[in-house]
């Protein structure tokens, strides 16, 4: 386990909320004080514009802007110019469909995607599916519902152009196969694009060693700040790509009729971009290295497998992950509306989610409205998971009075 | 647990449990409204018949939490049979209650009085409202499908 003890001090919020059971970080991770004293030092000492400034306080500002593409690409193993800052993962993926897509998908090609999806790795491609009269299939799930690269052989055809797939589930927590689907996809010359949301935040990701062609997440589910995300392309399909936001700080020249970009990733950067957020999200990948990513999963297996545990002794429960191997639960109170459920974990200080957290293709697989979601971090601890239990007892115990 | 049982009064899990006058019909005489609340997946039909001022039958169908469906169930029971201006009055009266305000009419709101305790839970005010914003919409001859977005 991780010293959580001094973890949770690092947490401002944890200090002032200390009766808060945050299990909600598979929906936006807390931040922790270096992340938010990066901001204010920003605003505070050399809160200027970036890029464009010809005196000191600008480069100082750009200098801190441009490093952190350098610890994130050094996070990633990836190279600077490779990665490109977005407004979130979903942005960064809507990039990919909106340029790549657009410039590549044609008529009657075919584009995989699967039903673990949040929204934001599937909606794009049905939007470039539409316009380009190309086809969307899905990997059919196994039994668990899991991508597994079996199922992903049968859909694999000449026709696949692109790939679009999670890496982590933000229901299921399942890793999926991503690294043999990468390598199966290109045999066919397909480009695969990884939803890395869920994984970033909680497992080691090497790009080059996963081959991948594109990847996203964002920032804020992984102590940084909110509103930034990142899309990692490898270069040369990156600077093939036309910008699809065009104005401020993005272009070489401008004439009347026409003018030049710049070259990745700064032609897909236009207007002010998010310095703040940015030079602080550095803060928040040197506190995840700090820990360790590994140490990071081990950890909340750990707790996971406390929970799940847990879990088992109460009746009248349905567990939809049993088996998943990061730190995400999904249940139900049997008979019961998660929204129903959630008030009485509410009223304990739990926080969790509610819903079809922003995957309903996957709550519809599962034949659900929703479900209740606890997701554990770096900073949850035993207590957390006792607390949680507690509260699924309580939730058990009370909606058993109404005899559904 | 207090405030738990202040939100889950036992008419609203009794109608939850045994919903009355649950089930569309077809006829001319009906007109309905769907509402669907995609954020969270409660989705309601409710139908009225009118003959001349009164609403002579209110029912409902759809699927959501133990609030919204419980509401729906409670709010056909209260309405039916009161005029146009009555109903309309109600579906007010309702929505002070559950921000917390003192309704005009506790009497002829009636069993619906066991929402009150909603007001303490914000997140569940969208629940109890959303069959009582169709039936709002049907009265002033609204029909049809719609959306919800909160």
């Amino acid at each position: 386990m991780l010293d959580t003890k001094s973890i949770k001090k690092d947490f401002p919020i944890l200090i002032n909320n200390p009766n808060l059971t945050y299990l909600d970080s598979a929906a936006s991770s807390l931040k922790p004080a270096c992340v938010i004293n990066k901001i204010k030092e920003y605003y505070e000492e050399y809160g200027v514009n970036v890029h464009r400034g010809v005196y000191g306080l600008s480069y100082k500002a750009t200098d801190e802007y441009e490093e952190t593409r350098e610890v994130v690409a050094k996070f990633l193993n990836a190279k600077a110019e490779e990665i490109v800052f977005t407004k979130g993962a979903t942005s960064a993926l809507n990039l990919v469909a909106a340029s790549y897509g657009m410039a590549n998908i044609n008529e009657g090609d075919e584009i995989i995607v699967s039903e673990l999806e949040h929204h934001s790795s599937v909606m794009p491609w049905q939007e470039i599916v539409k316009i380009k009269k190309a086809k969307l299939v899905f990997v059919p799930l196994d039994s668990e519902g899991r991508i597994t690269v079996e199922n992903f052989k049968k859909v694999l055809t000449s026709k696949t152009k692109v790939v679009a797939l999670t890496y982590v589930s933000n229901v299921m927590g399942y890793v999926s196969p991503i690294k043999e689907i990468i390598e199966l996809a290109h045999v066919v010359n397909a480009t695969v694009i990884v939803d890395a949301a869920q994984a970033a935040p909680h497992l080691k990701i090497d790009v080059k060693e996963l081959n991948a062609d594109f990847l996203a997440f964002s920032a804020h589910k992984m102590l940084g700040p909110s509103g930034l995300g990142v899309l990692y392309g490898k270069y040369k399909l990156l600077n093939s790509m036309n910008p699809i936001e065009f104005g401020g700080d993005m272009n070489d020249y401008v004439e009347k009729y026409d003018s030049t970009f710049k070259d990745a990733p700064y032609k897909f950067e236009a207007g002010t971009p998010l310095i703040s957020e940015v030079i602080a999200f550095k803060e928040a990948i040197y506190y995840l290295e700090k820990i360790g990513m590994d140490n990071i999963h081990t950890h909340e297996q750990k707790l996971m497998n406390l929970a799940m545990a847990g879990l088992k002794e109460i009746d009248g429960i349905t567990v939809y992950n049993k088996t998943c191997e990061t730190g995400v639960i999904s249940f139900n109170i049997n008979g019961i509306h998660p929204h129903d459920a959630a008030t009485i974990f509410d009223q304990n200080n739990v926080a969790l989610r509610a819903g079809h957290h922003c995957a309903q293709l996957i709550t519809s697989w599962l034949g659900c409205v929703g479900t209740l979601r606890a997701s554990f971090y770096l900073y949850n601890d035993a207590h957390d998971v006792e607390v949680f239990i507690n509260s699924v007892k309580q939730a058990a115990e009370y909606f058993k009075e109404w005899n559904i | 647990m207090n405030s738990i049982n202040d939100l889950y009064r036992q008419v609203i899990v009794e109608h939850y449990k045994n919903p009355r006058n649950k089930g569309l019909k077809e006829g001319s005489e009906y007109r309905r409204l769907r509402l669907k609340n995609p954020s969270c997946g409660d989705d309601v039909t409710i139908q009225i018949k009118t003959n001349g001022n009164v609403v002579e039958e209110v029912l409902h169908d759809g699927s959501g939490c133990s609030i919204c469906c419980s509401s729906a169930s409670v709010m056909s029971e209260v309405i039916k049979g009161k005029t146009i201006e009555e109903a309309e009055g109600l579906v007010e009266d309702f929505y002070s209650l559950i921000k917390g305000e003192e309704p005009r009419d506790e009497e002829s709101l009636d069993e619906a009085m066991a929402f009150v305790g909603v007001s303490q839970f914000p997140a569940r005010v969208k629940c109890a409202t959303l069959s009582w914003k169709a039936l709002g919409a049907l009265l002033i001859g609204e029909e049809g499908v719609k959306d919800i977005h909160e």
